[in-house]
């Protein structure tokens, strides 16, 4: 099996006592898509940076395509693309003139470049904003050109940092694509995401990162199925009620359910049977359910599953545009962050049945 | 000349790998260099406010100290002719170093600001030479003072200044100074180069500027200073650099003064430019 881009317990600290990566170890085979998913500060970035040669690592070793990325870090340089929320495009130069740099320093000649910036402008859509500076662009607009630079040397490894953070359900749709259209050309593409369904979507392995460290690795299915295909959301009276009502509904669950808040959280596998067999199991138990609803799991699911506690920052940003309001408002965290969610009545356990 | 220019052409090759000379390290690097350039030159261009209120402050500084300071500064010296030297002949050495030590600033915030957006990040993982972001900046920044040395120079004479001693010592005084503007901006760099962001890169910038441009004989003669002072205003390298245009441009001994103006210049390229290449390299 060959490896486009390996990290062997690849160590980073800063400022001599923030440890930002404490031995990250994955392997990326060529062709596909590599998911590094974790919360905002679990050094997704930095280990981009140290695979990219921008950062050098403190301990462990970094290759890309076999080459070492310190000892022989320009030569990796002409095998990479990187994009993302740290690798900015000029805001005052147009489209074009953004793909013209970035091409030359890619170190190709002005026809290639000519060629190359024409036909990334048309295959990302921008051919009508081509001659515009770029802070007069969408978000949406601005990402795609993003992208479209780091694949002006026709790279074969491609880091995408981050590529949908910030953007709208429609722009990030767009961007899913466009990364989709990629490998199917060979390239190999590594993708960090705070989003379970991005990683799902588009990643053929997902690494789970917190903290520096790599806590779970395997396909989206695997740590789908660890986790139950579908999340039960119960909102009791208060975190006592909440507590009973787990222990009543734990054997329904494929996992023992989680209590945050007045919350009960429950993986399921079947989800509208896991419905009806909940609301029963509440009724006969006297429990009065506040919020009722089934929904995909989300990354702080994958966090509650793996380490049994949600993630710190979560999804911080909630400029989120998947983010449901919550109706609780019983003490729960309100910066959750669930997929796709559908809120049933608590009255209409038909519509719970519905749901999925 | 635009990068977009370049691309109106019709390409007819098909392998990103064509490319002009083998292995010429050198001609790639220069090409780095150029295209960083032009991407300064065209953000110059982008944003004509920053260029025009850049020279807004010189020209206020002209008129301020020609009309309003300029006449109760008793200047002892004379012209080539013999005739007593007129305040606005003393005053365009001043106002060149005035004009380029705050130019410096937008060097300075530049690179602040590349490093804070993340666009010196993408740099960092191409295939370019690195000292080309450093040479493009400070390059596209010397374009930049010529732009404003031709705009003073006018200003200049419109106000009175007649070139007392002539085109040619005029144009090496110009000389002198962009070849210390150039210096001078890899100190920015520096100071671009070690600030968190944009905005402190200016701070830092003022206060090391300000006792070089005001404690110097850029716009008052130095005899009525104190003794310890003019030890420093005449040492200092832009004092060292107003004294020695001023004589090239309205007249005096020139020979030692551009020599330690060189002297100057030599020496803070050969400290400046490491530093801010080393600054480069480390930040991340």
């Amino acid at each position: 099996m060959s490896y486009a881009i390996e990290a062997e317990g690849i160590e980073k600290t800063f400022g001599g006592d923030v440890r930002a990566l404490d031995g990250v170890s994955f392997a990326v085979e060529e062709g596909t898509v590599f998911g590094l998913l974790g919360p905002n500060g679990a050094g997704k970035t930095t280990a981009v940076r140290i695979l990219t040669t921008i950062l050098a690592p403190d301990g462990g070793r970094g290759r890309v395509l076999g080459h070492d990325v310190v000892s022989e870090a320009v030569l990796v340089r002409r095998l990479i693309g990187l994009a993302g929320q740290n690798a900015a495009v000029d805001p005052y130069l147009t489209g074009r003139e953004n793909l013209t740099m970035v091409g030359r320093l890619n170190r190709l000649s002005h026809e290639v470049v000519a060629q190359r910036a024409g036909e990334l402008l048309e295959q990302f859509g921008l051919v009508d904003a081509a001659n515009r500076p770029l802070k007069t662009y969408s978000g949406g607009m601005r990402r795609r050109l993003d992208v479209a630079a780091a694949l002006v040397a026709r790279p074969p490894v491609l880091f995408l940092d981050e590529p949908t953070t910030g953007l709208d359900p429609h722009s990030r749709s767009d961007v899913w694509g466009m990364i989709e259209g990629l490998v199917g050309g060979g390239t190999t593409v590594l993708l960090t995401t705070q989003y379970l369904e991005e990683a799902d979507r588009l990643a053929r392995r997902v690494a789970v990162v917190d903290r520096g460290r790599v806590i779970a690795e395997g396909t989206p299915e695997q740590l789908k199925a660890d986790l139950g295909t579908t999340v039960l959301d119960v909102g009791l009276a208060d975190a006592a009620t909440a507590e009973r009502a787990a222990q009543v509904l734990a054997q329904t669950a494929t996992r023992a359910p989680s209590v945050v808040g007045s919350m009960v959280e429950l993986p399921v596998d079947d989800g509208p049977r896991a419905a009806m067999e909940v609301l029963r199991l509440l009724d006969r138990h006297a429990l009065s359910p506040t919020v009722f609803r089934l929904r995909e799991p989300s990354l702080d699911d994958v966090f509650l599953s793996i380490t049994g506690k949600p993630t710190e920052e979560g999804s911080e940003d909630g400029a989120s545009p998947v983010d449901v309001p919550r109706t609780d408002g019983k003490g729960r965290r309100s910066r959750r962050r669930p997929g796709k969610s559908r809120q049933v009545s608590a009255t209409s356990p038909d519509g719970g049945a519905r749901a999925r | 000349m635009t990068l977009a220019t370049s691309t109106t052409k019709t390409a007819d090759f098909m392998s990103p790998s064509t490319g002009p000379s083998s292995g010429s390290r050198l001609y790639w690097a220069m090409a780095d260099v150029l295209t960083i350039t032009k991407r300064n030159l065209i953000r110059f261009r982008r944003t004509p406010d920053a260029l025009f209120f850049s020279t807004v402050q010189p020209i206020m500084f002209v008129l301020l100290f020609r009309y309003v300071f300029g006449g109760a500064v008793k200047l002892g010296g004379t012209l080539p002719t013999g005739a007593k030297l007129p305040y606005v002949d003393f005053l365009m050495a001043g106002i060149f170093a005035q004009s380029i030590s705050f130019g410096g600033i937008g060097t300075a915030v530049g690179l602040a600001e590349d490093l804070q957006t993340g666009l010196i990040e993408r740099f960092r993982a191409l295939p370019m030479a690195r000292f080309a972001v450093l040479a493009g900046r400070t390059i596209a920044d010397l374009v930049r003072n010529v732009f404003v040395i031709v705009v003073m120079t006018a200003m200049g004479a419109l106000v009175g200044f007649d070139f007392p001693t002539g085109g040619l010592a005029f144009i090496a005084a110009v000389a002198l100074w962009l070849v210390f503007a150039y210096a001078l901006l890899w100190g920015f760099a520096v100071i671009g180069l070690s600030a968190s962001n944009s905005e402190t890169a200016q701070v830092i910038a003022f206060p090391i500027l300000f006792p070089l441009l005001f404690a110097s004989p850029a716009f008052v003669p130095v005899y009525d200073m104190p003794g310890w002072l003019q030890g420093f205003v005449t040492h200092q390298p832009l004092g060292v650099l107003i004294d020695a245009t001023r004589a090239l441009m309205v007249g005096g001994p020139t020979a030692s003064l551009v020599g330690q103006s060189l002297a100057w210049i030599v020496g803070m390229f050969a400290v400046l430019v490491p530093i801010a290449v080393w600054r480069y390299r480390e930040r991340s």
